[in-house]
């Protein structure tokens, strides 16, 4: 609110454009009213047709108003909701990490090593897997900021990188001798309800993605490396930093989930979490962040998210194919892709009442 | 309003105002209440549905470790025919990759859905328990078949094959085809397999026992490696010039021989039999290279993995050790130790019956 508050004051523009001819004008007046703004954006799209797809699930499809469903439901979407915040942050930074899902399969290799080989706790195992996973956000984010290389060039690189080492060290086996009290503790409810413990993690890296996205200058200098990296430094925005910082949380986080992912099926696996980084992708774009940076709100994600959860668990209990499911999220996410262009064109459409010359 | 106005056009990007905070509150709010709503009329769907596990409305889930794999599609067949002939829905779903995460999305959807009961054949056996056992907690059996999970996650393991089966086939297969006396070798896998030297180990006792005329010349790993057992088998016939047999218990392996015997001039002399799919030796079956080979019918399978679901699930076992129950043109099984069901011995594929199979 700071901001629009300071152009008030400083800028008399704002309140005053003068006609080619006639009385002055407010600037208001070229706007829609403001429930147009805030219903017409891409974020409120994606969470009404979360709201449509959620409807008509629980209405048409057999079983979907079940118990079970909203457990399964969290529990699937976890890793995704988790690696999908840092992701944001890097796409509206205009770059992008298709390393996330790899960073899980080596996070879930080396905790099951440290755990499982060497005997170390499950908290000192998860704290390695973790320091690993800042190590390749480290990596990632040194070679996109430092030396200026294409983050998606840099990534890919590492995608094949990270798994092959995730899979080099345990081979094609499974190391399946986990604790119970930890795997246990991965898929356990909150109390007597049937919501997922995974959950209180989750809400946590929201709140403080949220905070550090909307609510800090380093947050809006994000916005400002994707419109423009060069104009962003001038303005006084550390862009090398910035870059280096969302690379290592996507890294730690991505970690963090490798690990839930790996207790939860009690399964540490270098093959783990293959191809997640495209549905992680595909729900934050779907989420309204523009592909090319400097658009995009955690709310709009968060419903992405949701979004794709929720079509994957409908169409699965009405025995649609997984081939099917990943059709239907391909579509939604070129869709996706395309929906900021078209909110954009009904954002500027305006009745033509008659030609203003400037 | 004037003041609120004033502030929405200043805001240049639709980032995170207040408002679009609220109108997401508001939906929430909104899912919530569409969620609560669709609550009481969804729970009666689910009694209607899982409740009952008698009569034309039972479903069965299969899922096998993946899809679109030869092996399993038929056994699907056989599970189709059974549940056909008991009436019951079967539904066939499972990932694209072999792996056991991806079968508990599978596990757990079969649950919401309050199947009446699923059929698996693990990708692990202890990656998918705790699935499993969420889905026996809700009241849905779990039958699995082709490879095991840990016994205390299922009520039910048919078992395509037992060790002494598999061994006294392979001997039975290649005594016939020498006419009782000879010198053979075995081609096996790596030499640290379990499987494979369990049953060589037995089919040592069977031959000391039962086969006086036959000798066990020597034992040669391939390591399951396509090359490596082409090149071994050339290794065994240059150093055994007398050897009247290979028995390879591995697909990959007694593949590889054939291809070696088939274009040498050792066709028709060496007698190469053991473990194998019908689609990889169908070639050398056609060709006389090979005149028969081992392995379960996954077709019987499944058909058998289908009725002893059917059995769990309507109540007519419980899955104790000594149950029977009926697996329609199989005829009756009993249930023994840990759960287990016995297919039976393996079946023997020959130029009669190999175009009836493909996997």
């Amino acid at each position: 609110m700071s901001t629009a508050t300071r152009s008030e004051e400083h800028n008399p523009a704002v309140d005053k454009v003068t006609l080619g001819e006639g009385s002055p004008r407010k600037y208001r007046h070229y706007h829609r009213p403001w429930w147009f703004r805030a219903f017409m954006t891409t974020e409120f799209l994606i969470i009404a047709l979360l709201a449509l797809v959620w409807i008509w699930a629980n209405i048409s499809v057999d079983n979907f108003s079940g118990p079970l469903t909203v457990r399964y439901l969290l529990m699937d979407i976890a890793p995704l909701m988790m690696i999908a915040l840092p992701m944001t942050l890097i796409i509206i930074t205009g770059q992008i990490d298709l390393s996330v899902a790899s960073i899980m399969g080596l996070s879930s290799v080396v905790v099951g090593i440290a755990h499982v080989e060497w005997g170390l706790s499950l908290p000192a195992a998860g704290a390695l897997a973790i320091l690993v996973g800042i190590g390749c956000g480290a990596f990632n984010g040194f070679f996109v900021a430092y030396v200026n290389l294409p983050s998606l060039a840099v990534t890919i690189g590492t995608l094949a990188l990270f798994r092959g080492l995730a899979v080099g060290l345990l081979g094609t086996t499974a190391l399946t001798d986990f604790d119970p009290e930890w795997t246990s503790l991965a898929t356990a409810s909150i109390g007597e309800s049937r919501v997922p413990l995974v959950v209180v993690p989750i809400i946590a890296l929201i709140v403080i993605f949220v905070i550090l996205l909307h609510f800090t200058p380093f947050g809006r200098g994000l916005y400002d490396i994707g419109h423009n990296d060069l104009t962003a430094r001038f303005s006084g925005v550390n862009v090398a930093r910035s870059q280096m910082i969302t690379f290592i949380l996507s890294g730690a986080v991505s970690a963090f989930a490798g690990i839930f992912y790996t207790l939860r099926f009690g399964n540490s696996r270098g093959d783990n979490a293959m191809g997640l980084e495209l549905e992680v992708i595909a729900a934050v774009l779907l989420g309204g962040v523009l592909i090319f940076g400097g658009r995009g709100a955690l709310h709009g994600v968060i419903a992405g998210v949701l979004l794709i959860g929720v079509i994957s668990s409908a169409l699965r209990m009405e025995g649609v194919t997984v081939n099917v499911i990943n059709i239907i999220i391909g579509l939604l996410l070129i869709a996706s892709v395309m929906t900021p262009q078209i909110v954009a064109g009904l954002q500027r459409w305006r009745p033509k009442k008659r030609k203003v010359t400037p | 309003m004037e003041t609120q106005k004033e502030k929405g056009n200043t805001m240049k990007r639709n980032t995170f105002s207040t408002r679009a905070a609220l109108t997401a509150t508001g939906m929430a709010a909104a899912l919530v209440l569409a969620s609560c709503g669709g609550d009481d009329s969804g729970n009666g769907n689910g009694e209607d549905n899982g409740g009952d596990a008698e009569g034309s409305d039972l479903s069965i889930t299969f899922i096998p470790t993946d899809l679109g794999n030869p092996y399993f599609e038929a056994s699907n067949t056989g599970a189709g025919e059974a549940t056909e002939e008991f009436g019951a829905s079967l539904s066939i779903v499972g990932p694209q990759e072999a792996t056991p995460d991806a079968q508990v999305e599978h596990i757990n959807t079969a649950a919401q859905q309050g199947e009446d009961a699923i059929a698996i054949a693990a990708n692990d056996v202890s990656a998918v328990c705790g699935a499993l056992n969420e889905a026996r907690e809700v009241g849905i059996p779990v039958v699995t078949y082709d490879s095991d999970t840990d016994p205390d996650c299922r009520d039910l393991f048919v078992n395509q094959a037992s060790a002494e089966g598999i061994a006294r086939g392979q001997l039975e297969l290649v005594s016939d085809q020498i006419g009782g006396e000879g010198r053979i070798a075995i081609l096996s896998a790596t030499a640290n397999s379990p499987n494979q030297n369990q049953w060589i180990a037995l089919m040592e006792e069977e031959l000391e026992a039962n086969y006086p005329e036959i000798e066990l010349v020597d034992i040669v790993y391939g390591d399951d490696d396509d090359q490596r057992s082409f090149d071994q088998t050339a290794a065994l016939l240059q150093s055994h010039s007398d050897l009247d047999a290979i028995v390879s218990p591995t697909t990959v392996g007694i593949a590889a021989a054939s291809r070696y015997i088939a274009d040498s001039p050792y066709a028709g002399e060496i007698v190469i039999t053991g473990l194998g799919t019908p689609n990889q030796m169908r070639e050398y079956v056609e060709s006389g290279v090979v005149e028969a080979f081992a392995l379960w019918n996954p077709e019987d399978l499944g058909y058998l993995a289908a009725w002893a679901a059917y059995a769990v699930a309507t109540g007519e076992i419980d899955g104790e050790e000594g149950d029977t129950f009926e697996a329609g043109r199989l005829g009756e099984y009993t249930v023994g130790a840990d759960g287990e069901i016995l297919l039976g011995d393996p079946f023997v594929f020959d130029a009669d019956n190999i175009d009836d199979f493909d996997f």
